[in-house]
This record gives structure tokens, sequence and C-alpha cells, in this order.
């Protein structure tokens, strides 16, 4: 029953999906041959999806089936580019004033929508009033709150601006776009598009079979030229295994695979012929995090001997069968906001012993487990089922500490209870979950002591003024030198601190069909250059 | 007859009502609600969003009147719409999964039918022989499969060895461009894996259970009559055994039409299949009330439908049954 659902597999819903690079192993379909290949129009490339999406209008959508297929069909204003820095989409260009409070952006001409209509700013600014809306049931007005005013002088030119600097602003701006032409003046959530999308972007929508398939068919006229490969199919296949029983008979073009399957069941023959093989690390990371309002918790020392005693090493090479890297912090290692020279926790049990008993917690009553003024440490971590990765790395944990003689209890519990029951009102004593994040390092809401309230993201209750300043300092300045300084310092006293013990980061490792040329690893992954991926037409598979 | 069956179908208003009102009340006594599963863990999402979404749902209501409303829509069998970001009505998401589930459980249930009552008979006629023996040890191991289990495995044999057959789903990329002969193929081939495995699990209870009806009215005193007549033993067992031991069937079938649009979530799930099951699963997953309510009652309405169509079939095919009502005894 596991991975049925698919938003147990992910901790948060990704706002946009990024994926991030580093150690991409590239096999060339035809090793030692140099192709010289002029891409050709054609083909179909088929993926699978866990879950069915559930609208096609990204405003109202929060989960990551949904995200993907609009990800192809709507544009945004601006986008990560393969190394992970912003670029224009439907903006052509963009000016930041000196003051950083206001944001010219200048957009494309020429784009149109996929009826035809041309878009313009005032779409732009149409969209900016659907997600402040107060009747649009979205995730992510947040954002556009900070926003004090806008203007459109004319119909190529977009003006926010902001009360105060917020270096998050300009990305916030890479939020699909959708045509105002057809939603303006009717209720959001009645829209027919939600079953049949019009965007800018690269495909146009053409067929959703409701928890069967969702075709999309490249769009002739877009402005970055129409994608090579003519169709897109997901295929909605809600079990792994079956899946990768699919992939196997070559059906499927792509699919992510699992560390196990990585490693130990694709390195046929067969296989090899068939498909590539990538892998780079994720952004987003899995972590101990301990409720700071129990009076176990409450001492520094004993989080930190806590960190001690997991070989972190062994979860990477157990769990994730060594497809991952030991985390440190909040960030991954290969990004500009990494901070390396942090205090770190190698496993070191005498050492965890040690400031457990400085911390008062010894073994007085001979029973192995430690115990201080007639309590014995004892506690209880929780984790959503589902994921089988974080049920694995609690067993694990809890051997670890009952060697320094601390007893875990471990429950696995269904997700909305999870949330209702445990993780809102705080009735929890730690957890294992993940977060799941993007290359902008602004973690205000999951730190800052005002996000500690009931269903808000610092559930664990961390308060800590200086990092409180140095979050709010972080995401009012958009020099990242400057940036920089505020985040390594943050990281440092998450280090110190250890309100979570950060686990370990994953790797993606997506397998793609051998037919498909074009694919080039970059620290953004291997989609960001999708539209120019093509199959030689000899290679074709699919006629029409 | 007709009083009987107007009292039946008044009977079963207020059972229905009780149904519904005991399933909205333990659904809603489910910790989390369907606004925590869209907007909690988001770092996007505020708490204003999550109150502002209780309040279009009707959530901050109290439960009565939560009830009320929903049963008010019911009456004129409005269904409601999903709380899914999808907003569809409920009743177009269900029509939209109703006809692979039905068909898939009609197919498997005529496979089940078609090869246990044989199956049952046999074993009863030839009790105790090799025949009975090698029969009941397989029809126990086919229950006593996990049916996730057997599907991959046929998935993997039939589908990634062999190459013989598509390995889920219900139709091939490019069915639509297939001739009118190479489509029904298509469907076929795509449907013989998930029928069987439907099927195999269902075929123990059901042979099981017309052996021992056999065995039972093999026993009776009319069919000692019919041997004493010097009937061959053809007709004593294909007419005159059969036909008796074939009536409790029809109070099976009757159980079994609410389970024609119910549908298996392990099994949709794994051979991709968009049916009722994973639908309800997901809904529940989700604490989409109004559809999960949806389903409840179609099911519900169903049963009792079920129910007393099996009673009436029952009454009509028995003449025992039959008389003994209209001569005032009680059902």
């Amino acid at each position: 029953m596991q991975n049925i659902f698919y938003r147990n597999t992910l901790l948060i819903f990704l706002v946009i999906m990024f994926l991030g690079g580093c150690e991409n192993r590239n096999e060339s379909s035809h090793p030692g041959v140099r192709e010289v290949l002029i891409p050709e129009y054609g083909d179909t490339f088929i993926e699978s999806s866990i879950g069915d999406a559930s609208t096609l209008l990204p405003v109202l959508a929060s989960d990551s089936a949904s995200s993907e297929v609009n990800g192809l069909i709507y544009n945004g204003l601006v986008r990560y580019d393969k190394n992970l820095r912003i670029e224009g989409e439907l903006a052509e260009s963009w000016d930041v004033s000196d003051d950083n409070l206001t944001i010219t952006f200048h957009l494309r001409k020429g784009v149109t929508w996929h009826d035809g209509t041309p878009f313009t700013s005032a779409d732009v600014k149409f969209n900016y009033q659907l997600y402040i809306d107060p009747k649009t049931p979205t995730a992510y007005a947040e954002s556009f709150k900070q926003v004090t005013g806008i203007e459109t002088p004319d119909p190529y030119t977009f003006i926010v601006h902001y009360d105060k600097p917020y270096a998050p602003a300009l990305m916030s701006w890479a939020m699909s776009i959708h045509p105002r032409h057809l939603l303006e003046g009717k209720e959001i959530t009645k829209s027919p598009l939600a079953r049949k999308p019009i965007g800018t972007g690269p495909y146009r929508f053409s067929e959703w079979v409701g928890g069967e398939k969702i075709v999309l068919e490249s769009n002739s006229d877009y402005f970055e030229g129409q994608p090579y490969i003519k169709r897109v199919v997901y295929r909605i296949i809600p079990d792994i295994s079956t899946q990768f029983l699919e992939l196997q008979t070559g059906s499927l073009d792509y699919m992510g695979l699992s560390p196990l399957q990585f490693d130990r069941q694709t390195d046929t023959p067969a296989f090899r012929r068939l498909y590539n093989k990538y892998r780079y690390l994720n952004f987003g990371y899995t972590y101990l995090g301990y409720n700071l309002r129990h009076p176990i918790f409450q001492d520094k020392r004993v989080r930190q001997a806590l960190a001690y005693a997991i070989n972190k090493q062994e979860l990477v090479d157990g769990v994730l069968l060594g497809y991952g890297k030991v985390a440190t912090g909040p960030y991954k290692p290969d990004t500009w906001v990494y901070n390396s020279d942090v205090p770190k926790y190698g496993y070191n049990p005498e050492k965890a012993r040690q400031l457990l008993a400085e911390a008062g917690w010894q073994d007085r009553d001979d029973d192995g487990i430690l115990d201080k003024e007639g309590r014995k440490f004892s506690f209880t971590i929780v984790t959503n089922q589902g994921n089988d990765l974080r049920s694995k790395t609690g067993e694990i944990i809890q051997r670890r500490f009952k060697e320094i003689g601390v007893e875990v209890k471990l429950r696995i519990i269904e997700w909305a209870t999870f949330l209702k029951e445990f993780i809102n009102p705080g009735n929890f004593d730690a957890t294992i979950l993940g977060w799941t994040g993007g290359p902008e390092p602004d973690q205000y809401n999951i730190w800052h002591s005002s996000k500690t309230g009931p269903r808000e993201l610092n559930f664990i209750g961390f308060k800590n003024a200086e990092v409180d300043s140095l979050l709010e300092k972080g995401r009012r300045v958009f020099d990242q030198q400057q940036r920089k300084v505020f985040y390594d310092r943050f990281q440092e006293i998450l280090a110190e601190e250890q309100p979570y013990t950060f686990l370990y980061i994953g790797e993606a490792l997506p397998a793609v069909s051998k037919r498909f040329r074009g694919v080039k690893p970059a620290p953004a992954g291997i989609r960001y250059n999708f539209n120019r991926w093509f199959v030689p037409k000899a290679e074709q598979k699919y006629a029409r | 007859m007709p009083s009987y069956i107007a009292k039946r179908l008044l009977l079963l208003i207020p059972l229905l009502l009780g149904i519904t009102l005991i399933s909205f009340v333990v659904i809603h006594l489910a910790p989390g609600e369907p606004t925590d599963m869209q907007t909690q863990l988001n770092p996007q999402a505020s708490s204003e969003l999550q109150d502002r979404l209780r309040a279009e749902y009707g959530l901050d209501k109290p439960l009565y009147v939560q009830y009320g409303t929903w049963l008010s829509r019911l009456l004129q069998l409005d269904f409601g719409e999903s709380f899914a970001a999808d907003r569809r009505p409920v009743l177009d998401k269900v029509l939209e999964r109703l006809p692979v589930t039905i068909l898939l459980n009609l197919l498997s249930l005529i496979l089940i039918l078609g090869v246990s009552i044989p199956l049952g008979i046999l074993s009863a006629i030839r009790r105790n022989s090799g025949f009975d023996r090698v029969t009941t040890v397989l029809v126990f191991t086919g229950f006593a499969m996990p049916s996730f289990w057997l599907a991959l495995l046929l998935m993997d044999w039939f589908g990634v060895r062999l190459g013989m057959l598509p390995v889920s789903g219900l139709k091939s990329l490019g069915y639509e461009y297939l001739s009118w002969g190479g489509q029904i193929l298509d469907r076929i081939s795509h449907l013989i894996l998930p029928v069987f495995v439907s099927a195999i699990g269902g075929l123990a209870g059901f042979s099981r259970y017309m052996r021992s009806n056999m065995l039972e009215v093999i026993r009776q005193d009319y069919i000692l009559t019919a041997r004493a007549k010097g009937l061959s033993e053809r007709t004593v067992i294909y007419k005159h055994a059969l036909r008796n031991a074939l009536l409790p069937v029809i109070t099976i079938l009757g159980l079994s039409v609410p389970g024609l649009i119910g549908g298996s979530v392990i099994f949709e799930t794994i051979f991709a299949i968009p049916g009722m099951g994973k639908l309800f699963y997901d809904g529940v997953m989700m604490r989409d009330y109004p559809l999960i309510m949806g389903i409840l009652v179609m099911g519900a309405v169903l049963t009792l439908f079920g129910n007393l169509l099996a009673d009436i079939c029952y009454a009509l095919a028995d003449p025992r049954i039959r008389h003994s009502q209209q001569s005032g005894g009680s059902n």
C-alpha cells in the first residue's frame, strides 16, 4: 500500500520543481561515437505519474502531478536557467530600481495564447489580482501580498512596487500566468479551464482521461520555437512496481528510479540498451526534528549528543544505498548559499555519552536506559506512513540511540492523522520529515519565531533572536554576497543549536529512453531543456 | 406480494437515513480535514487561507448543519462538488469511473460463476476423490495468495518476459488508430490479467459454497425418491439436485450487486485501472467528504436494493418461501 498517495512522498507541495545538479553521470547513447545529429520533429514522450493531476489551473493546484503538467502548458515571467540563475521567460528583460523597491518587466512581444489571443501586460495585471483575490483559494498568495502597487503603462511593460526590499520578489514572478480573456469576471473555481487549459507554454492541452492519462501536443507557435517532441503523454500508474515493469517493456520513456531500482535492478544489458540513467542531488533534505517544548530536548547538549549518536553516513549507505549525501544544514552542498564551515557531528557515541552525562543523564538504575531525576530518557519518533525511506531511517536511528542508552519508540501514522493529531498541536517528541525547497535560500517560514503558531511551519518551536534577525535581513537584500553573510551565520547557529539533526539529501535518479537526444545534465537537472530534446527520424517510435 | 414489496421499500427509507447519518459522523470523526491536505506544510499557504477554505467548504459550521445541507441537496439528487482542487461534481467523478469498474466486476463475476459452479458440483459428486482434493488445494491456494503479488508475477511473466500481454492500463497508446477488430483485441488483451487476478480469489468461496449446497441437497429425501423412481444418475443430479442447490446462488448474486460498483484499491493501483476503489481510497486520504458520502450512499442504496431483489427473486424461485408468505407467515 505504500506510495499510493503521491503527497506522502513529498513533504511539501512543490511550487516549482527544481532539480539540482552535481555529479551528473551522462552515459552517451553511443559511447565512443560522436554523434552529429540535426534535431528532427516528431515522436511521443511517455512518462508516468503516481497520481492524477487535480486541476490544470496552476493557481489552484498544489500537487506535484498537476504542477508538472502545468509546467509545460504555462509560462511565468521569469524562470531558472540551467545554472539556476534567473532568466526571462515571458519577460524579455527587467530592471530593478536602485532602492530595490521597484521591478520593471519588459514583456516579450508576439507571444500568443494557445487560442491565438495576444499576451500583454493586462494578462500579468489580471494574474496579480487573481492571486491576491481573497476569493481565490490559492496557496500562492503570500509573496504577492508583499506587493504594494502595480502599473501597466503599455501592453509590454509591467511595473511592480514593494514598500520593503524583498529578495524572493523577482522569482515570485515565475508563477504561471493565466489567460485574462478567458478568466476575468468569472469564478475561478468553476472555470472549465481546470480541465481544458489554455496557456502560452511549449505544449498545448490535447486530452485528459481521468485517472488514465493526460496528453499534450507541441505548440507550433511557441515563442522559443516549436518543441521537437510532438506529443507528451502522462500515464497515471499509481504503483511504483507497475511503473517499473512498464519501463522494462519499453512503454515508458522516463521514470524516476528508487535507489534500489537504480542500483540493483537496472544493471542488465537489456535495460542499458533502452535507457540512460542520470543522477544528481535533489533540493530537499530529511531531518530528525526535536520538539523544543519537550523538557528532554531543551538542553542544547542533549540535541548535540543525539546528533553525535547518529551515523549519518550509515543512513546514506543503508537507506539510500549511497545515492545521496550527508546533510549538515538546510542547504545542499553545491549551491552558493551553502556554508561548509559549520560544526559537524560525525558518528561519535563516546562523545554523545559524555555530553549526555554533562547534561545529567546517567544510567543510575542499571537498566540500560539513561535517567535523570527519576525520569527515563525515552521518547517517541513519529513519521508519516507511505514513505519507506523515513521509516527505515527511524529504525536505524532507534538502534543507534539504544546503544547510548536512549530508548526510542517509533510510530508511523497516516498522513492526515499525522498532521492533525501530532504536528499541528505540537503533540510529538521528535519527528522524521523532509523539506523540499529550491535555489531561493529564504527560510523565514520554517525558522522564524513568529511562525511557531498552530498550523505553521516552525512546529518544533525554534526561537532564536539572532536567527530571526538574520532571516529578516536575508530577505531584504538582493546582493548575493551580502545575503551569503547572513545565511552563513544562520547555518552556523543551526549547526550549533541542532534543533533538527540534519540527516541526508537524496539524489534524483531518472532513467530516460535512449531515443531522446539533447539531454544535457546541468546544475538544474536534466528537464530544463526538454523543449530541445529530440528523436532522430530513424528511431522515432510513434508515427502519429 | 406487492404489499410485501411496498413494505420493504418503505422500510428502506429510515435505514438509508440511518446509514448516511452514521457514515457522515464517522467520516468527520477521522482526524484531519480536506483543507489540511491542501495547505498543510506548504510554506506558501497562510493560516488565513485555511480559514477561508474552511468557510468556503462550510466546514466552519456545526456538524448537524453540514449534515442538513448535504442531505437537502441529496434529496434533490445532488451529490455536491468534490473538495479536491478540481471541484468537479461528485456524480461526474463517479460516472467517469463507473463503466470500467462494472465491466471488470461483471466479467470477473461471470468467470467466477462459470468456473466455480461446475467445480463445486463435480467436487460434491466425487466427494473425497482425487479431483475433489486437488481442486480444494488449488482454489484455496488462489484464495490465500495475495492478489498484488500474483498480479506482479503475472505482469512480469506475461508482460515483460514473454511480451504477450500489456502490463497495465486499459488501452494501448494509439488505440484510436487501430482498426475495429484491433481495438477489440487490444481491449481484451488488457482485460485478461485483471479479470483473472480479481476472479481467482473469489473461486474458493464460491466453489466451496456450491459444493456444500450440493452435498446438502443430495442427502434430501426427494433425491432418494428420485433415485428410487429409477431415474438415471444424470437426471437426478442435473435436474433435481442442481436446481435446488442453485437456489442460494440467487442470494449471493443479490449481494454481489453493490460489489459491481465497488472496486479494490490494491488491484486497481497495481493494474493502473481508474476504477471506483482508487477513487474512494483517494477520497478518504484527502478527506474529500462529498465524494466519500456520495460513493457510500450509492453503495448503500445498491446493497439495500440488492438484498430486496434477492429476497424477491428467491420468493419467486422457491415455492416454499412464496407460499409461506402468502399464508401470512412472517418473512
